[in-house]
């Protein structure tokens, strides 16, 4: 149990990262494509110990970040626990992925994922650029070989 | 119950806990979009991100500490001879400005009119700016226990910044005007028009929507709060009229302004207490009229002689 209990501090400072990596100031020209840290973290996570790291977590990291933001009270949890659940339910199959399908897989999840804060914003009425949409996505994308690298170096050490 | 969710994962245990959480989701989001009570919860949990936030701003205050510290020595006389001449220059204006306030409390005196209501301000640092492009907020490190309010006006050197729309212990968020959400009540200066600024998205534009063709505003027209709103006080800068486009047969024109303050690039802010005086203000106020009242007396009585 306290094998288990030491285990879950790594993940728990992984995801602290992300959080910190999503609010961390950027210069202007940077802004618009910063990664979803916190999503590309997420599906890593519920791919690799997805009964322990799921939709409630997913929910959780959410509303902190809806708070970091200032965004609307639900809406990056909404979308974060939805793309995890698609993440869980297929993650047998993610799992065998080789790396290049796994990261078309991330650019859809992805895609979904600001798809989803879109539509929150439209009915709530808030338009703003298309590209504030597209810039995440596109990096978070480029972004995943090396995250789930770096992850994975996590994750042996946790569970070895 | 844990044997069940062990044997059998794929069950809909997942499905069913994200539509719960879906659920609760939409909940809270039209809760939030209606009305205000989630707002203590949101300051509890802000509280919780703050230090986040400091965490996220030390590295970057180290980084700056580190590079003023160790400026190169040219830099640093470079740097000497223009804070020189940038010194010399001010204190010209600042001269021409005491000579004009000087006069200004004079002539109240003489007019026997209350000084001109000062406000208490207090700077504030800028811990973290909205990581969303379409949401101008910023993170400023007062919150309720410095006094901060929500609806407080916040200026810098420039000009009018935003409002706080989220006052929390330890620290608040800033609307800036530039926000879409944000309309603020101005008056151009020349000719006492009253209108409204919208923010459009951008950091160098504001919108006057509600302005008819034949509405007296020219291109480089100063804009200031007109203190209608009530949350700013009447009278700072808010930017400058930058376009005005009248198409004969659109009822309204278009016009544009650009701020005043430096929206893209503050470092600080400044807090506004209205109609608190500064109490340091105050004194010096009174020690300047005394001797202005003396002066004519004393003038008076160099007449006489």
């Amino acid at each position: 149990m306290s094998s288990r209990r030491d285990s879950r501090l790594p993940v728990l400072g992984c995801f602290v990262a992300a959080l910190l990596l999503s609010i961390v100031p950027l210069p202007e020209w940077a802004a618009p494509y910063r990664p979803d840290w916190v999503a590309l973290t997420l599906i890593y996570w519920s791919i690799a110990l997805p009964r322990r790291y799921s939709v409630g977590t997913a929910w959780l990291l959410g509303i902190v970040l809806d708070i970091a933001y200032g965004t609307l009270l639900g809406q990056h949890a909404l979308a974060l626990s939805f793309i995890t659940y698609l993440t869980v339910k297929f993650h047998l199959q993610l799992r065998v992925f080789p790396i290049s399908q796994m990261t078309l897989t991330v650019l859809a999840l992805l895609a979904v994922y600001q798809f989803i804060l879109f539509w929150i914003n439209g009915v709530a009425g808030i338009y703003p650029e298309l590209v504030i949409y597209w810039g995440p996505v596109a990096a978070g994308t480029l972004l995943w070989p090396i995250v789930s690298l770096a992850l994975s170096g996590v994750r042996y050490r946790v569970t070895s | 119950m844990a044997e069940h969710a062990q044997r059998s994962f794929s069950t809909p245990a997942p499905g069913l806990r994200f539509l719960l959480l879906a659920g609760l989701s939409l909940f809270l989001l039209i809760a939030d979009q209606r009305s205000d009570w989630l707002d203590t919860a949101r300051k509890t949990i802000g509280a919780a991100v703050y230090p986040m936030r400091v965490a996220v701003d030390a590295p970057i205050s180290l980084w700056r500490w580190v590079g003023e510290s160790t400026a190169s020595r040219n830099e640093l006389l470079l740097d000497l001879s223009r804070l020189e001449t940038e010194r010399l220059i001010t204190q010209a204006r600042l001269q021409r400005y005491s000579a004009l306030e000087a006069e200004n409390a004079r002539l109240r005196a003489m007019l026997e009119a209350r000084s001109r209501m000062r406000e208490r301000v207090q700077v504030a640092e800028i811990l973290s700016v909205s990581s969303n492009p379409f949401r101008h907020v910023l993170v400023v490190d007062k919150g309720t226990r410095d006094g901060a309010f929500e609806g407080q006006a916040t200026i810098d050197a420039q000009g009018v910044v935003g409002q706080i729309i989220e006052a929390g212990l330890l620290s608040s968020q800033v609307m800036l005007i530039s926000d879409p959400d944000h309309a603020l009540p101005v008056q151009v200066n020349r000719s006492g028009l009253r209108t409204i600024a919208v923010g459009t998205g951008k950091y160098d534009r504001l919108e006057l929507p509600f302005l008819p063709n034949n509405a007296d505003i020219e291109e480089g027209d100063l804009l200031v709060t007109s203190g209608l709103g009530g949350a700013f006080p009447p009278g700072y800068p808010v930017g400058t009229v930058d376009s005005v486009t009248r198409v004969p047969q659109n009822p309204f024109a278009e016009v544009t302004a650009k701020p005043a303050a430096e929206l893209g690039q503050v470092r600080e802010v400044m807090l506004i207490w209205p109609g608190e005086a500064e109490s340091e203000a105050g004194r010096r106020d009174a020690a300047a009229a005394e001797p202005d009242r003396a002066a004519p007396a004393a003038a008076a009585a160099a007449d006489d002689e």
